[in-house]
């Protein structure tokens, strides 16, 4: 027993020492890691502040009332802007959000409220790897699916190119927030006599409304700056684009153009145009961000 | 494990000894059926289990059930935990329908019929037999939109008499006073014993003669416990009340009558008073008395 006792203590002795003797290690070790960790968070912030200058100290100039009301200038006059391309944009991204959103969102409610389980799991699959393949490939198919039959470039096709691609993310994003309301929600609704169909559209939809909100300007704002799906489908314009089934101008297929002519002027409005695309998506994720926190005082008021 | 095998002792010598087997229709048949006056004071039976096997799966989860729940009474369930009370209590407004590779035997009447029959309208079922949870589980909408969802579900426009049913509702839920200068707020701004009283408030709306309650009570501290425990009270004389508890305290204080359920079968059904002071059965005492469970 006395025995026990001293070797206790005798153990208790040794831990004192040797965590005395490896302070100045710990603490050495413990410094590092948070300026190493702290210097990560810098270098993520470097190169966003340094876009943002460059579009700044580039482009700010060339953001004027012109910019944003008339048409491009004929090669050698200075001036115009880039009125048909941000509004070719704004059409483009409504195209997609007709394609997009409801496919998504349909496919985002069968794998959380209905699919069984391993028929989920190879939607999941393969959502997934749409996720994976690169933009430019999108284009290419939308080619051949609309601009090739329809023997025109066209708003359509580059819209639903956009809108193809938005897919996965609105998908998951909605299964994900549709997770997350308690079954208990479900079961109560039921309990009152609703139909699954009521019970899915009046309860669990509008309690995870706010997380597929986000989830849709996420992927509005993700296609928002894509080149290349629209290379060979929305193809670029001028001018006003007359209806949809004609190539349109967009902002990204503009700046893409301006940027490697050999003029000054329109590098300069590259840059503007750069900026206001920049501003166009910060605007559409302010907004996602706002859902998100209306979300939460929605499921948690207290707070 | 030594208290387990004992147990299960029990339950053989239960199960073998007919003395002992206080179930209702086998030691009475003449109350077996609803509605049928055999003794000189039945009292009028809401529903009616007969011989009820429920399995998950292989699980045999529920064991020959057989008893008779009472018209405007409190009856409750009590038992050890996984005994299968929340399992039977979900089977009277066919819940576990939800829950794949389930299967049931034997039959529940409500009013005479037979809930699980071919003919059963199952969403007319649910608004006969109304539920609360152990946790309470308010909609994301307003105080007044969730009270009035059940309603508005089977298509109820007229504004007035909405209005004027999620008030008796309120009312009937002990919660009007306290929230009808904001009903149009969320309800997940109310405290826990409120969205609880709130969910009784929303199963009232619909109209149902039978409520069920699956612990209704747990997540409350005492006050939101005693007030929920008054409500029920004050709500047995209209409707006919089943529920489960794990408070052995609270089934003698608000219940008529106790069924002690353990692993799947009743063991022992009558009077409150009878259960808790006098139980024929050796197991329900060593139960009621903190023994085991």
């Amino acid at each position: 027993m006395v025995g026990t006792t001293q070797q206790q203590a005798g153990h208790a002795d040794g831990i004192a020492l040797a965590f005395r003797r490896t302070r100045s290690r710990r603490l050495w070790v413990d410094r590092l890691a948070v300026y190493g960790l702290s210097l990560c968070a810098v270098l993520v912030l470097l190169p966003l502040f340094s876009i943002l200058y460059g579009l700044m100290h580039e482009g700010l100039s060339a953001v004027n009332v012109d910019f944003f009301t008339k048409l491009p200038k004929p090669v050698g006059e200075p001036g115009g802007g880039m009125a048909n391309a941000i509004a070719g944009t704004l059409v483009l991204l409504g195209i997609a959000l007709a394609v997009g959103v409801p496919i998504g969102l349909g496919t985002g409610i069968y794998l959380s409220e209905f699919a069984e389980r391993r028929l989920a799991w190879v939607i999941r699959f393969v959502v997934d790897v749409m996720n994976g393949i690169p933009s430019i490939v999108y284009g290419i198919f939308a080619y051949t699916l609309f601009v090739v039959p329809m023997k025109s470039f066209s708003a359509l096709s580059g819209g639903a190119a956009l809108g193809i691609m938005m897919i996965p993310i609105v998908t998951r994003t909605t299964e994900e927030f549709l997770r997350l309301v308690p079954n208990t929600l479900r079961e109560a609704g039921l309990a009152l006599g609703a139909p699954r169909w009521r019970v899915i559209t009046d309860v669990v939809l509008s309690t995870a409304m706010g997380g597929i909100v986000t989830g849709i300007m996420v992927a509005l704002a993700r296609v928002a700056g894509e080149t290349a799906p629209l290379l060979f489908t929305a193809f670029g314009n001028r001018f006003w684009h007359e209806n949809l089934t004609q190539p349109i101008a967009a902002l990204p297929l503009q700046i893409f153009a301006y940027a490697i002519s050999p003029f000054d002027d329109w590098h300069r409005q590259a840059w503007a145009g750069a900026l206001v695309l920049i501003a166009m998506v910060f605007v559409v994720n302010m907004l996602a961000s706002y859902f998100v926190a209306r979300q939460s005082r929605i499921l948690s008021p207290k707070k | 494990m030594n208290q387990e095998t004992l147990v299960e002792r029990r339950v053989e010598e239960t199960r073998t000894n007919p003395s002992q087997d206080i179930i209702p229709s086998k030691t009475s048949p003449s109350k077996d059926g609803p509605g049928q006056l055999g003794a000189p004071s039945a009292e009028p039976i809401a529903i009616s289990v007969h011989d009820l096997h429920f399995y998950y799966g292989k699980h045999h989860a529920l064991d020959g059930i057989t008893m008779n729940v009472k018209a405007r009474r409190v009856t409750a369930l009590i038992g050890p935990s996984g005994c299968g009370k929340s399992t039977y209590l979900r089977l009277f407004n066919r819940m576990n329908d939800l829950i794949p590779l389930t299967r049931i035997e034997g039959k529940i009447l409500l009013g005479g019929k037979d809930i699980y029959s071919r003919e059963t309208d199952v969403v007319s079922l649910r608004r006969n037999v109304g539920m609360v949870f152990q946790k309470s589980t308010p909609f994301p909408k307003s105080i007044f939109d969730n009270v009035a969802y059940g309603l508005r579900i089977v298509g109820m426009k007229d504004k007035n008499t909405v209005s004027a049913i999620v008030e008796k509702s309120l009312r009937g839920a002990a919660l009007w006073d306290e929230v009808k200068d904001r009903l149009n707020k969320s309800a997940l701004a109310l405290s826990g014993g409120q969205q609880q009283r709130l969910c009784i408030a929303r199963a009232l709306a619909v109209g149902p003669q039978v409520l069920l309650m699956d612990e209704p009570c747990s997540a409350l501290d005492p006050t939101a416990t005693a007030r929920i425990e008054e409500l029920i009270q004050e709500l047995k004389s209209q409707y006919t009340i089943i529920i489960v508890t794990h408070n052995m305290q609270q089934a003698a204080r608000v219940s008529d009558e106790t069924g002690f359920l353990f692993l799947g079968k009743l063991i022992e059904f009558g009077p409150t008073n009878k259960i808790f002071q006098k139980p024929d059965n050796p197991m329900t005492e060593s139960y009621i008395t903190g023994r085991f469970g």
